[in-house]
């Protein structure tokens, strides 16, 4: 095999952000710790370089490193979602961290090494590659969760995170052993053809695969950790953590089992049912009993993960097509929903918990309907972005004839809609609390986006439909 | 009929209102009020007056979807369909005659926060005209599952004592309702490859299938109708909503169950609808004799108006699923004419509310020294909620009844108890509340009713009588859509007797 410069083309938005995280790291380490804004600014730059090469990419699908790395229509529809992510949560961090005094050059590195890492994650072609991208991302995470360094609870966040997320891995890797001692290979595309009747051994690895997975996505039963982690890391971190890495993990979900796996549909999709009602029914009773809205977040996110999820279950193209819109559509909500809690801030301080919103409709009318119309969207109530998401991949799940899924996982989002109508109920129908303070104008932009963007994706959804569908497609 | 899409600016008309409202109007001073006010009347009427152009252009013997309109949308899982029949015809006039009323009858009663609640009335209208008017399955669920965000902030802010309450209830048990139909469009797009009306209603499901689709229909529409036993979120929310939230409640939206039942269960499920005919009479006999009880009973006026409208809401369950041609002609003309009945009742009791800001029976008592027309007008109205020949309470009740005595004379039998009954608590509460001696303090400065609540008070009473008398234009209208459902359902009910017939021999 020859090595060619040009043959690396396709790669070259990681290849960029890698060179920009090491520049980055030196960088900083050399100028001290005045070159926080200056890192900060770069690593924007950086990602939004690294996008914009993303959409001038090949449009044809391109294998890489002997099939390690694939660029695919799918992909590219991710990556842009993930950089997007990446980008708008570190946007919305600089300020906070510096107001908070956890200000450190590190952040806006490691943030870029874990985009890497999820970039890296949505193009595996193997259970290598797959194995290196999520560690890249998870050992990123484990560090910015405990950023504040000095807190307790922050660091307590990131080491429950570490020693769950390691031995999530450790079971991950366990699977992927199964599967190459069952198949010989660990190519996704060589697997799918090695595979025919599933062995008890495959089967095996299949189930610990996905064990490592639904942790990532923090999906029951292996969403334990999520809570307190979303709790105790800073918040502009937990916003991180809802939205980007969770594509990105989703992402990989999906790849794994449509492309490895499109011949033991049946004998997988059982677990991805089960994980799938349980996140969904999970999520919509346990965030009831909560009052910080960091948690009641977490316990949301579990529960969005289930809905993605039933797209999967359904293991059609339709089913892949309502994950991507549904991750779309999750992940502005999530954004716009952080910017609105990044922006709790009173003269004492940050206050975290739904109660402090009394009232906000008087307060701050603009922001309490956008926060309002977050929430009727994150119930799936039409015509909000979040009922179109939900519609599309029950619209899957009943395709493939998942009906009790499909019935459960409805009731669940009506349970689900109390807790966030009472969100609504706080800062509409209460009396006024304190004031917070001005909104900078960093979050204002993200919660103006995400929030017009659930708002108004039913009048012209067709693009985002059409991308999604062609995103779909180049998995099948 | 007409060349520009006069369907669509009727709908979107009440929400560029809204928007006007938004951009236009600063701050929350007197001023700003009076304009939002202004603004919210304006766009009302303007889309009465549009929608009349509706009426005008309408065709009654035309057997089609009329004023239709087409474009894509979402891609291959629906597009923008709208149009119109005679069953929904007369329910968007009645939604855009009965919505400036709304907006008179809180001209004073709303002196909070006003720019907001006239935003929601205006968003809630165009919601409600598009469920009525759209021609596509998806299009239909985003409206009709829409209007709960705007009815749940119009009971959650501007509600009475125990609002939070009633508006989770309402907003919950709607939604457990409707998402269930929400996954039988989606087995219905797979079944038919469509979301388009048209071609569903001629689709013909598979019999077993039909079942559950109907079941999952029955779920979202009982509960908005609302039919015993989930009717129990209607009186929580009505005696706490605002007097145009309760109007706007009775008037439309609980029609919204009913036009479903006639655009969806009967004619796209026929062989279901048949099968489970004697559930729905059931149920709606017992809502028609249970709740007509509970209603003597109250101790709140709008509560009693509240119980003793799901006792006509079951008229029109029964007369719908009796699959004749005058039980659903009268289903029809029952709702159109509750409409009108109920809408005045409760802005009736808003009259005297935002005198005494009291609901109690028991705070009121001979009125009628002191409120001489109101007393009249409340006299008209209470006649027509019981069903006296000449108000149009009674041409709905007379057709239903007749109709399921066709079909079973034990449903007219009760049925017609529910009626005794309802003249009891109706009449029971008129003489509680008007007549009497004047004896309470606080009632002896109450003034008559004014100018504004007579003009929202005036055109109710006119179409109570004049429809009493001259019942032709709403039965015109539906006729010929009304016959395309029962031919359905007669081909079939001639299924089943042959079915029946064979496995005799």
């Amino acid at each position: 095999m020859t090595f060619s410069l040009a043959a690396l083309g396709p790669a070259l938005p990681e290849i960029l952000l890698a060179l920009a995280a090491l520049f980055l790291v030196l960088f900083g380490a050399i100028a001290g710790p005045k070159s926080v804004d200056t890192v900060n600014g770069l690593a924007l730059a950086a990602l939004f370089a690294a996008l914009v090469l993303v959409l001038l990419g090949p449009s044809e699908p391109a294998v890489l490193f002997g099939g390690s790395f694939q660029v695919d229509a799918y992909g590219r529809f991710l990556k842009v979602l993930t950089l997007l992510g990446s980008g708008g949560a570190l946007a919305m961090s600089v300020d906070w961290l510096k107001i908070e005094k956890q200000s450190r050059f590190e952040f806006a590195v490691l943030i870029l090494l874990s985009t890497l890492g999820m970039m890296m994650l949505i193009s595996a072609g193997d259970l290598i590659a797959l194995y290196m991208g999520l560690e890249l991302m998870s050992l990123s995470l484990y560090v910015i969760a405990a950023n504040n360094r000095d807190s307790v609870r922050s660091t307590e966040a990131g080491l429950k995170y570490f020693v769950l997320g390691a031995l999530s891995s450790g079971m991950l890797l366990y699977g992927a052993s199964l599967i190459y001692g069952f198949t010989g290979t660990v190519n996704f595309a060589k697997i799918a053809e090695a595979v025919h009747e599933p062995s008890l051994g495959l089967i095996f690895g299949i189930v610990f695969i996905f064990a490592g997975l639904a942790f990532k996505v923090s999906a029951v039963p292996f969403h334990m950790w999520t809570p307190d982690v979303y709790e105790g890391a800073p918040t502009p971190v937990t916003a991180f953590f809802g939205a980007a890495p969770k594509v990105a993990a989703i992402a990989v979900f999906v790849r794994f089992s449509m492309e490895a796996l499109p011949n033991v549909v049946h004998q997988w999709q059982q677990i991805v049912v089960f994980i799938s009602l349980a996140s969904m029914v999970l999520g919509a009773f346990a965030a009831i009993g909560q009052k910080n809205l960091k948690r009641l977040m977490a316990y949301s996110s579990i529960g969005h993960m289930g809905y993605a999820l039933v797209g999967l279950a359904a293991g059609t193209e339709e089913g892949v097509r309502g994950v991507l819109v549904y991750m779309t559509v999750y992940m502005a909500m999530t954004l716009g929903t952080f910017a609105c809690i990044l922006s709790m801030r009173r003269k004492d301080g940050m206050v975290e918990n739904y109660e402090d919103l009394a009232g906000l409709a008087r307060t701050s009318p603009v922001k309490a309907f956008m926060l309002a119309a977050l929430m009727f969207s994150l119930a799936g109530i039409p015509p909000l972005a979040g009922f179109l998401a939900k519609y599309y991949v029950f619209l899957a799940a009943i395709q493939a004839g998942l009906y009790t899924l499909a019935v459960v996982g409805v009731l669940a989002s009506v349970v689900g809609a109390f807790y966030y109508l009472r969100i609504v109920k706080v800062m509409y129908f209460d009396e006024p609390a304190t004031p917070f303070e001005p909104m900078p104008a960093e979050l204002k932009a993200v919660l103006a986006v995400s929030g017009l963007f659930t708002l108004l994706l039913f009048v012209y959804p067709a693009p985002l439909l059409a991308a999604a569908g062609v995103a779909a497609r180049a998995l099948f | 009929m007409y060349d520009w899409p006069i369907l669509s600016v009727v709908t979107f008309l009440p929400v560029v209102g809204a928007l006007l409202i938004v951009l236009m109007i600063r701050g929350d001073d007197e001023v700003a009020q009076r304009n939002a006010r202004w603004v919210a009347l304006w766009a009302t009427l303007v889309t009465f007056l549009i929608s009349l152009l509706l009426l005008i252009g309408f065709d009654a013997s035309n057997t089609d979807f009329q004023f239709q309109e087409n474009r894509a949308w979402l891609g291959d899982i629906a597009a923008y369909r709208m149009g119109l029949d005679g069953i929904s015809m007369p329910f968007v006039l009645l939604t855009t005659l009965l919505m400036p009323m709304c907006i008179l009858a809180s001209w004073e009663s709303i002196h909070v926060r006003v720019k907001e609640y006239m935003i929601c009335f205006l968003v809630l209208e165009t919601l409600m005209i598009g469920t009525f008017s759209s021609l596509d399955l998806l299009q239909f669920y985003i409206f009709f599952e829409g209007g709960l965000i705007p009815m749940f902030l119009i009971i959650g802010i501007w509600g009475g004592k125990r609002r939070i309450y009633a508006t989770f209830k309402f907003f919950l048990y709607t939604l457990a309702g409707s998402v269930l139909m929400m996954l039988a469009i989606m087995a219905m797009y797979w079944q038919a490859g469509t979301t388009d009306i048209r071609v569903l209603l001629t689709h013909g499901f598979p019999p077993a299938m039909q079942t559950w689709l109907w079941l999952a229909f029955f779920a979202s529409f009982a509960v908005k109708m609302p039919m015993w036993p989930v009717h129990t979120w209607l009186p929580d929310a009505h005696v706490e909503a605002p007097t145009a939230g309760s109007v706007i409640l009775a008037g439309i939206l609980l029609k919204m169950g009913g036009y479903g039942f006639l655009r969806f269960s009967l004619p796209m499920f026929p062989d279901a609808s048949l099968y489970f005919a004697p559930l729905v009479y059931t149920l709606s006999v017992v809502a028609i004799i249970y709740t007509s009880l509970v209603a003597l009973m109250q101790e709140d006026i709008k509560k009693l108006i509240a119980y003793s409208s799901v006792a006509h809401m079951g008229f029109v369950t029964m007369g719908i699923f009796t699959m004749t041609q005058e039980g659903i002609q009268g289903a029809v003309f029952q709702m159109v004419s509750h409409g009108f009945v109920s809408g005045a009742l409760f802005l009736c009791v808003g009259v005297v509310y935002d005198r005494m800001h009291t609901r109690e029976i028991a705070a009121y008592g001979g009125l009628v020294h002191r409120m001489p027309v109101y007393a009249t007008f409340f006299m008209v109205f209470t006649m027509a909620n019981v069903g006296l020949p000449g108000t149009s309470g009674f041409i709905g009740e007379f057709l239903t009844m007749l109709a399921a005595f066709g079909r079973n004379s034990w449903v007219a039998f009760f049925a017609a108890t529910g009626v005794i009954l309802s003249a009891a608590y109706a009449l029971w509460l008129y003489r509680r509340v008007i007549f009497g001696p004047l004896e309470k303090e606080s009632l002896k400065d109450i003034l008559d009713v004014n100018r504004r609540e007579l003009a929202s008070l005036v055109p109710l009473l006119f179409f109570t009588i004049l429809f009493g008398v001259w019942p032709g234009p709403i039965l015109d209208a539906c006729n010929v859509a009304v016959a395309a459902i029962v031919s359905r359902a007669d081909v079939a009910a001639g299924a089943v007797k042959a079915a029946a017939a064979l496995a005799l021999y």
